[in-house]
């Protein structure tokens, strides 16, 4: 069992968790994630670490509620447990000095650019972080992120905070002003689909942190199958970061709905207070 | 008791044949097929044995389990004492008696096999370590004393639970490491509950247990603990992860909705036991649909059997070659047709379409036996011009697995085989690297159950070696190429 020692509501369907994992915490790096089962019977989720602490042996979730898994989970609170935590699996972002770097975060996506944010500017580069939501409540970790000394660009579909409109039009203004060698984009599907569509022409690299359903996460199933170029990649082993402008995201927005209806149901089956935030 | 049977007298008996579900119940059900032998039949069966001179089915035995002896204590009705000459040299005999290719080994070697009745010596096996089971027999292993070393085994397959366990009876600290959350290796998410009823595997691991075995879950070396970690902390590792790494058709729709491995397909429903209701991981409805396995050994087999028990319409096990070479154990083949799986050989796939990225059939080749290849089986070869195309909602890739490479990557020096796997010294399980033994399917590729104990054990005796001697002889270990 692993403890969880806090966990907060950060934003309306977000819960961010510290929980007790010293092994994982010891060896983590940024851009890599954890295969999480809430409970005996429940089912084997990929969550990102956006953080960990070695000395206190913890490390650091954002969870979105989405279905029955991620709602079960943010019933938790402050000194449950879950029942397994593995990792840390997939390959680490890769940090280096590259001058200067966007990052595009989206939704619970912020949380997993998160910590690449923080890598790159102590690796000594100019970042900016573009992060979005649906309203200004919807955007995640601005403090953390600004904390970090990257430039924090927010940008809100109502305009209640930031520019108002996508991280898209935010990200194209940026790189037609700019020299930009890197960008990182990490969220929902569409959206890192619409960045790789924006820098394409531009040919600048940008990396995608994809979000396929797992089970393993050890490269035991090859679920979480992707196709990059052409060809098929394992994203829990390859993975979960790739050339952005490789990606068949078609691809991969199908076949993160294989489930849909089974997961819809057993959610509809499964009462909860958790509020059911479709973007 | 009445007078022994002479040998003319015995060799005139049939095989007992085992218990067994209703092929139209159990195809829709995961209970076990197999319902065992009653005490009647087992003594019955283990009569018939002719007790050679030179008992040929021990050399079948890949563990060398006196067979004859342990026969005939089961005609005596000695169960127990069967029992201990059965675990001498078999820690897992409720499951290898349940799914060792026993007509390639044991009974493929009896002498009775000629006149194709060999004794049933794998059911005889199970009915014996069933029996102690069920009535709480307590196998009671005298408590070493403590040697103050200890090894790490990684990975929790048979392989691995061999190893653990005659490690523990020598008085080391043992602590299995396993990626997943449950242990049992393939034992638990690959073979399903209808062939091995996964109470048993706990059982089995329970007992390793109370011996003092450690069990660490969630623990993938290479990721949670580095090997220099537990090199640290230990004075000896046993690498047996096994051959995970599901291998694809490589053809065009490979990634539609509805294709799956078949390590994806039985995980799914063995190990996150998606056929519960109460259970929350999904498994693609396949009610009344139409579902293809690729490949023609066990894993093909459970792949088939397992959609027919969710409800498919129609299973059909699409085989490159023909039945003569199909690797899976004759009873599976056996149990799958009775089920209602239908077999079609000579064919391969060569593209699988959909609709909206979803699958809804294949194309297939032909194909026809050529001359024999480096592993002696006809070569299957394309006849041109012959291709058709078949409907199918649900597609089970099950062509093998490669030697997973997760843990691999991270030990660039362990040496390793051209094919990716551990090179070891077969005799020792040494590798190239001092204090790392490895053994299992990561060492000769997918093989079976009672091979990968096999290798545990040797590994155990070696690693005795080791920590007695502290050489590393490199003779006597892995040769880099
Ligand atoms: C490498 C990786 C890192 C991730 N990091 C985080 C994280 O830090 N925080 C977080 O909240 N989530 C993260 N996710 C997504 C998270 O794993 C899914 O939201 C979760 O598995 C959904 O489970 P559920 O039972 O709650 O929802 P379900 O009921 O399974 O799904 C609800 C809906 O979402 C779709 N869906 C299912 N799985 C996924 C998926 N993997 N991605 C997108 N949509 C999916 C389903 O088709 C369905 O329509 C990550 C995913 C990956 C692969
Ligand atoms: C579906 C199926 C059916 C089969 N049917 C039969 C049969 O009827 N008869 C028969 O004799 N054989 C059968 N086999 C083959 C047999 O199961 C294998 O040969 C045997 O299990 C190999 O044992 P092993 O201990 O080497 O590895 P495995 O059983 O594969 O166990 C390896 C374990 O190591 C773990 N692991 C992997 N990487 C790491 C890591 N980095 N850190 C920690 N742990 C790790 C894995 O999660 C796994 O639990 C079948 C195989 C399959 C897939
Ligand atoms: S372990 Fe397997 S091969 Fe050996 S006697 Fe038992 S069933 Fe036969
Ligand atoms: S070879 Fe057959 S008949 Fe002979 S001892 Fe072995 S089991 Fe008995
Ligand atoms: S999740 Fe199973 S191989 Fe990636």
């Amino acid at each position: 069992m692993f403890a969880i020692t806090d966990a907060h509501f950060v934003g309306p369907d977000v819960k961010r968790f510290e929980v007790t994992a010293p092994q994982i915490a010891r060896h983590y790096q940024p851009g890599q994630f954890v295969i999480v089962r809430v409970d005996k019977g429940g089912e084997r989720i990929p969550l990102t670490v956006a953080g960990a602490d070695p000395d206190q042996g913890s490390i650091t979730l954002f969870v979105q509620g989405i279905g029955k898994t991620t709602c079960t989970l943010n019933n938790l609170e402050t000194g449950d447990s879950i029942a397994d935590v593995a990792g840390p699996l997939g390959k680490p972002s890769d940090i280096r000095t590259y001058g200067t770097a966007v990052v595009v975060g989206g939704g619970v996506g912020t949380a997993i650019a998160y910590p690449v944010v923080r890598a790159l500017t102590e690796a000594g580069n100019r970042v900016v972080a573009i992060v979005g939501g649906r309203t200004s409540e919807h955007v995640l970790l601005k403090d953390e992120l600004a904390g970090t000394g990257a430039d924090v660009v927010i940008c809100t579909d109502d305009g209640s905070q930031g520019r108002p409109g996508f991280v898209t039009d935010a990200l194209a203004e940026i790189i037609d002003s700019n020299w930009v060698d890197i960008i990182f984009a990490a969220g929902p599907v569409p959206m890192m689909r619409a960045v790789a569509d924006v820098t394409r022409p531009k040919a600048i690299e940008t990396i995608a942190s994809l979000n396929p359903i797992m089970v393993d996460g050890t490269g035991m199933c090859g679920g979480c199958r992707v196709d990059v170029g052409g060809k098929t990649m394992f994203a829990c082993v390859d993975g979960p970061e790739f050339d952005a402008h490789l990606v068949d995201f078609d691809l991969l927005a199908r076949r993160n709905q294989s489930y849909a209806d089974i997961e819809a149901a057993d959610l509809a089956a499964f009462s909860s207070d958790c509020s059911l935030d479709k973007r | 008791m009445s007078a022994p049977l002479t040998k003319r007298e015995r060799m005139k008996l049939e095989r007992v044949a085992m218990r067994e579900r209703n092929a139209d119940e159990r195809a829709r059900s995961f209970d076990e097929v197999n319902l065992g032998f009653t005490a009647e039949m087992a003594k019955l069966e283990a009569m018939r044995c002719l007790e050679c001179k030179q008992p040929k089915c021990i050399d079948g035995c890949p563990v060398g389990i006196e067979i004859d002896k342990f026969l005939r204590l089961v005609a005596d009705g000695q169960i127990g004492a069967a029992a201990e000459v059965i675990q001498r040299d078999n820690l897992l005999p409720a499951i290898c008696g349940r799914v060792c290719p026993q007509e390639k080994q044991c009974e493929g070697a009896c002498v009775l096999a000629k006149k194709e009745r060999p004794i049933a010596i794998g059911h005889l096996e199970r009915y014996v370590a069933d029996y102690v089971r069920n009535e709480g027999f307590e196998y009671v292993a005298e408590t070493p004393a403590p040697t103050g070393k200890r090894v790490a085994v990684v990975g929790s397959g048979p392989a691995g639970l061999a190893c653990a366990g005659d490690l523990i009876q020598s008085g080391h600290e043992v602590t299995v490491y396993e990626a997943l959350h449950e242990p049992g290796g393939v034992l638990v998410y690959g073979i399903p509950q209808f062939r091995l009823p996964k109470e048993i595997v706990s059982a089995e691991i329970a007992g390793l247990e109370t011996l003092g075995v450690r069990f660490e879950m969630n623990a993938i070396v290479g990721r949670t603990y580095t090997l220099d970690e537990l090199l640290a902390s230990n004075d000896a590792i046993f690498i047996a992860v096994g051959a995970g790494l599901p291998r694809f058709l490589e053809i065009p729709g490979e990634n539609l909705i509805g294709v799956y491995s078949a390590n994806e397909f039985l995980t799914r429903v063995n190990l996150m036991k998606a056929y519960l209701a109460d259970n929350d991981t999904p498994v693609l409805d396949i009610k009344g649909k139409r579902v293809v396995v690729f490949g023609g050994g066990n894993t093909a087999m459970d792949g088939a059997r397992t959609a027919q028990r969710l409800g498919a319409k129609k299973v059909r096990v699409l085989y490159r070659r023909t039945e003569e070479e199909m690797p899976a154990r004759r009873e599976e083949v056996r149990h799958a047709r009775e089920e209602g799986v239908q077999f079609d050989f000579l064919v391969s796939p060569t593209e699988l379409f959909g609709n909206d990225g979803v699958l809804t059939g294949v194309a297939l080749q032909a194909m026809e036996l050529g001359e024999p290849d480096e592993s002696g089986r006809r070569r299957p070869q394309p006849i041109a011009g012959s291709v058709k195309a078949i409907d199918a909602d649900l597609a089970v890739v099950a062509i093998g697995n490669g030697p997973n490479p997760l843990l691999l990557a991270t030990v660039p020096d362990l040496g390793r085989t051209r094919w990716g796997t551990i090179a070891v010294d077969e005799e020792t399980g040494r590798t190239s690297m001092p204090g790392i033994f490895a053994g299992g399917d990561i060492v000769t590729g997918g093989a079976t159950v009672i091979l990968a104990m096999g290798a545990g054990r040797t590994a155990a005796a070696s690693i005795e070696d080791w920590l007695t001697s502290g050489e590393w002889d490199t003779t006597a270990s892995a040769s880099v190429e």
